[in-house]
């Protein structure tokens, strides 16, 4: 459900984007959700920040590795999207022998690129 | 990378714990090789000193093309005209080693009882030269790089077999080596463990991590990202890098005992130096 609603946002926001200034308020307003969902893409994708492809397949990726499990159905997966917060922010937690880097605990990434990668791997 | 992140990443070395418990060695050795030989049942045994070769065949055939005029051939020239050529003081390097020096890669890393340390082959060329006069050369790349390719290629064939005497100090020495081989450091919090033992023959991003097992059989090992030829603790260095840690000296205590247990870990197969990477 929430996957399908925020595919609804990223093409309003595309389509916003398209309109440029001519844009009416609601339309702007789902905007600025839609470009958080962008910067955390390129969050995520840039291998000096998150550089989840190095480990992590999904959708719009490319020469993923496969150290960890493919990132698919989140919104399911994660009905509580602190959850999914905690495993990017330290995922020692859940697994103390995990690879995977603790991108809030080691300061990998700030508080709000964290929260960016969060909605932005919440559509995937 | 600032100051504050770097303790924290050592603080989290420290408090990880090791996966070794303080199992013999000689135990250590059967469970590392069990696991490799388990996770990887199609390779023979002597191919884990080919590194990723060993368990990637689309790759390897590129490999065995280059391989045919590989690009370690004039520094094993370029050793082989160095080892030949005396010092000022008239002597050569065959004076400073068993046998002249043909040969004798495989009686590295050691642990030198008298000096209280591990003993590499690249730190007893330095030794050798400075006790003739000449300056030490740098760790790990260029001429140093190129006389040890030149010992190991003499050394091809001959059988890795590196002893931990039974003497407190080289034990202590293995096991600080495994210490560091399992501990997390750096920003990414990584340990050597988790990219070549774990996910060894899995992809982290586009490329395939090798096993542990036969990592040091092969250096020096000429890399085309490098485009020249590099010691074992060069790579040391770049691996440590690549999580963002702090590397340490090429030949430090660190590196030295690091080298000792990888190369302890790789007993039975074949030395097969110098290599050729991607
Ligand atoms: C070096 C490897 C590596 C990197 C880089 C990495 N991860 Fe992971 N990740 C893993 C592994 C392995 C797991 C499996 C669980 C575990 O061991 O912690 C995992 C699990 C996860 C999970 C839980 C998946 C599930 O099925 O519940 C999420 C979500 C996740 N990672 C997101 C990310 C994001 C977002 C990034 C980048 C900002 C990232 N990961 C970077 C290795 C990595
Ligand atoms: C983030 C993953 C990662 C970590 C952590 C890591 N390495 Fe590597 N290492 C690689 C990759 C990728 C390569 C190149 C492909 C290959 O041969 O595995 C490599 C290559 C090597 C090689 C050369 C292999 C060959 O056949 O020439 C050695 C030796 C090595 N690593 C040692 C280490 C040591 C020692 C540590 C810890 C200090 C370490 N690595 C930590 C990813 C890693």
């Amino acid at each position: 459900m929430r996957k399908s609603a925020s595919s609804t946002l990223a093409a309003a926001g595309a389509l916003t984007l398209m309109l440029g200034s001519l844009a009416i308020a609601p339309q702007a307003a789902l905007a600025a959700g839609a470009s958080v969902v962008e910067e955390g893409k390129a969050i995520a994708f840039n291998r000096k920040k998150g550089n989840c492809l190095a480990c992590h397949k999904m959708k719009d990726g490319t020469l993923e590795g496969n150290i960890g499990p493919a990132l698919v159905n989140m919104a399911d997966r994660y009905p509580d999207k602190k959850d999914l917060r905690a495993q990017i922010w330290d995922a020692t937690q859940v697994n103390p022998n995990t690879i995977m880097p603790p991108y809030g605990k080691y300061k990998i990434l700030t508080e709000e690129e964290i929260d960016k990668v969060v909605e932005f791997i919440y559509t995937r | 990378m600032n100051r504050l992140l770097l303790i924290t990443a050592a603080v989290g070395a420290l408090c990880a714990v090791p996966l070794a418990s303080q199992a013999s060695p000689e135990e250590d050795l059967k469970a590392f090789q069990a696991y490799f030989q388990e996770r990887f049942p199609n390779v023979p045994f002597e191919d884990f000193a080919n590194g990723v070769y060993a368990i990637d065949k689309a790759s390897r055939e590129q490999w065995e093309a280059i391989e045919e005029f590989p690009p370690y051939e004039i520094a094993i020239e370029e050793g082989e005209e160095m080892f030949n050529t005396p010092f000022k003081n008239g002597k050569t390097y065959a004076s400073c080693f068993r046998n002249g020096g043909i040969g004798v890669k495989g009686d590295y890393p050691y642990y030198d009882t008298e000096k209280g340390r591990v003993e590499t082959l690249a730190s007893a060329i330095n030794e050798c030269r400075t006790k003739n006069g000449e300056k030490p050369l740098k760790y790990k790349k260029g001429k140093l790089a190129s006389l040890v390719a030149y010992m190991a290629y003499t050394t091809r064939g001959q059988i890795v077999d590196i002893k931990i005497p039974f003497d407190q100090r080289a034990r202590d020495a293995y096991e600080a080596g495994k210490h560091f081989y399992y501990a997390r450091r750096g920003q990414l919090n990584m340990s050597c463990a988790h990219c070549h033992i774990d996910n060894a023959g899995n992809k982290i991003r586009a490329d395939l991590l090798s096993p542990a097992l036969g990592h040091p059989t092969h250096f020096p090992v000429y890399r085309s990202k490098w485009g020249n030829l590099g010691t074992l603790h060069r790579r040391f260095a770049g691996c440590n890098k690549q999580v963002r840690a702090m590397p340490f000296k090429a030949q430090s205590e660190q590196y030295r005992n690091l080298e000792y247990f990888m190369t302890y870990m790789s007993n039975g197969l074949p030395w097969n130096g110098p290599g050729a990477r991607k």
